[in-house]
């Protein structure tokens, strides 16, 4: 009979010869592999204490970004949650009053900002679609919780810290999206 | 009529020795638990290490306090006993399992013996001069353990578990005394300490006369047999543990299961002992003269490093038990009852009758 494609294998039934069938040289051929396998290089770490670097593309837990003086970035244009495809991103804008310039950078910000990180899907687009260099991602991943509304991340959770106050902080914080923006482009 | 049968005399009991076969008792069978506990901590590792993986390292140091941790977590276990099963049975069906597999200690020799002031204290339970006939007695009652804990539950799984391994308990057995009885043609004895102090009189400091070079088919005959009478992968058809989810001990929960799993690695080190003892020269140290030794260092000390040296040879025997199970698959049944019966049993019977017909030549 043709064969249909070229990817056809002959199976080999023939008996098993006498050495096969005496079982032994095969168990011991297989013992002298699983023995080789004690002295290889483990393929797994001790987590907790060890972790493996992330891929140069992770994307991770949200932040809402400040500028050198420590003001809030976000103005509350709502691109983020438009481009957002899974719905995560709420917010409700509110207009900068008189003696508030030293906390938001333009004339309208962001009152509520709440990410669903159940919602999320950490795609990213949001921070492709912010115009002001606000959101980013992150390398840390979401911890656990018990309840689901833990889950709902508000402006106090996502906002890095404040350069005023602590400015050790912010470099961190500052550097960190420094490299994650160098390693993605 | 009473003066002559005045049997005091003979009744008389010698406290010293029952003290001295009391603390021999708990040090061997303390001994052979903690062996057990440590085997399934080395188990876990040694399979963690053949699949390029860690093992338990988080409980203590290198994780040595593991078997701890799991023998406290079977003890907070819920104890459950089935509502349908036989109360009675289902709890002895472990008591049994376990009882079985300690008892096998008392006739193995652990050591030559010690010399404490005049008393010459014997590092051997009992060594009644059957031996080898009381392992087998021992050993094929492990098999009331595997039937009436599977019968006892009560559950059609655990039955047609237990039917399984005790047919593949009894047929190995058959092959296993098959195997030993050329050994017992050479070496004319059934107790162990004999058999021991025949192997160290060899050449090369007692290393010529170990029974392995005179019976290699005999020894892997016993080894494979052990494999099975042990259930241990390639014979773990009674458990199963991955496809079939456990088989007779399936309804035992808490230390009831506790206790099976760990009778079952009781059995292995008993079963490496045995092999250790009959076959590699028991407490004998290999290239070393023990009487000469003994002159130089004292009884004592070579007593101790001969009991060393057996540990060393059963831990080896324990380090191949772990690996095959982490090397080999399982046997199908029939392949098993096929291996059994067709091959293991004609090939013990020739066995024997070749050394029966080699020691009839050599005494001629």
């Amino acid at each position: 009979m043709q064969a249909l494609t070229n990817r056809v294998k002959v199976l080999d039934q023939k008996p098993l010869t006498f050495k096969e069938r005496l079982y032994l040289p095969a168990i011991f051929s297989g013992m002298l592999i699983t023995f080789s396998h004690l002295f290889k290089k483990k393929a797994t770490i001790n987590y907790p204490e060890q972790k493996r670097p992330f891929s140069p593309v992770f994307r991770g837990l949200h932040i809402l970004n400040r500028d050198e003086e420590g003001r809030e970035r976000c103005t509350a244009c709502g691109l983020c949650a438009v481009s957002c495809p899974a719905e995560a991103i709420t917010m409700e804008s509110a207009e900068r009053q008189k003696g508030e310039e030293g906390l938001y950078r333009e004339e309208k910000y962001a009152a509520k900002y709440e990410i669903n990180m159940l919602r999320c899907i950490f795609c990213g687009l949001c921070e492709e679609a912010c115009p002001k260099d606000a959101i980013y991602l992150t390398e840390t991943f979401a911890p656990a919780n018990y309840s689901r509304k833990s889950f709902i991340y508000g402006k106090p959770d996502l906002l890095i810290p404040d350069p005023t106050k602590e400015p050790e902080a912010f470099a961190k914080a500052q550097g960190g999206i420094k490299a994650h923006k160098e390693k993605v482009r | 009529m009473t003066n002559h049968l005045n049997l005091l005399p003979y009744l008389s009991i010698d406290f010293a020795l029952l003290f001295e076969k009391l603390l021999l008792i708990i040090v061997v069978v303390t001994g052979s638990l903690v062996v057990a506990m440590y085997t399934t901590y080395a188990e876990r590792r040694i399979a963690g290490f053949l699949q390029d993986r860690r093992g338990p390292n988080r409980a203590g140091p290198f994780g040595i306090l593991q078997p701890l941790a799991d023998g406290l977590k079977l003890f907070m276990k819920e104890d459950i006993i089935p509502t349908s099963s036989s109360k009675w049975l289902f709890i002895m069906g472990p008591g049994l399992a376990m009882l079985t597999a300690v008892m096998t200690g008392a006739v193995i020799p652990w050591g030559s013996a010690l010399k404490i002031g005049e008393k010459v204290v014997s590092l051997q339970i009992a060594d009644i001069n059957i031996g080898i006939l009381f392992i087998f007695g021992v050993v094929s009652m492990g098999v009331y353990g595997i039937m009436i804990g599977g019968w006892a539950s009560n559950n059609k799984f655990s039955l047609l578990a237990a039917i399984r391994g005790a047919s593949q308990i009894i047929s190995y057995e058959l092959a296993m005394g098959l195997s030993l009885i050329a050994l017992l043609m050479l070496t004319g004895s059934l107790s162990m300490k004999t058999i021991v102090e025949q192997q160290m009189q060899g050449g090369w400091g007692g290393f010529l006369g170990w029974n392995i070079i005179y019976q290699p088919l005999g020894f892997l005959l016993f080894l494979i047999c052990a494999f099975a009478e042990c259930n241990r992968t390639p014979f773990d058809l009674p458990e199963a543990e991955n496809e079939l989810n456990f088989g007779y001990h399936q309804e035992y929960s808490s230390m009831k299961l506790g206790f099976y799993l760990f009778a079952e690695y009781i059995n292995m080190f008993i079963s490496s002992t045995v092999m250790a003892t009959l076959f590699f020269g028991g407490y004998d140290i290999p290239f070393v003269n023990e009487a000469n030794l003994a002159n130089h260092w004292g009884p004592n000390i070579v007593a101790l490093l001969g009991t060393v040296c057996l540990l060393i040879k059963s831990f080896l025997f324990l380090f191949v038990f772990i690996w095959v199970r982490w090397t080999i698959p399982r046997f199908r049944y029939d392949q098993l009852m096929d291996l059994g019966w067709k091959k293991m049993i004609p090939l013990a019977l020739a066995n024997m009758v070749i050394t029966g017909a080699i020691v009839l030549w050599l005494n001629k």
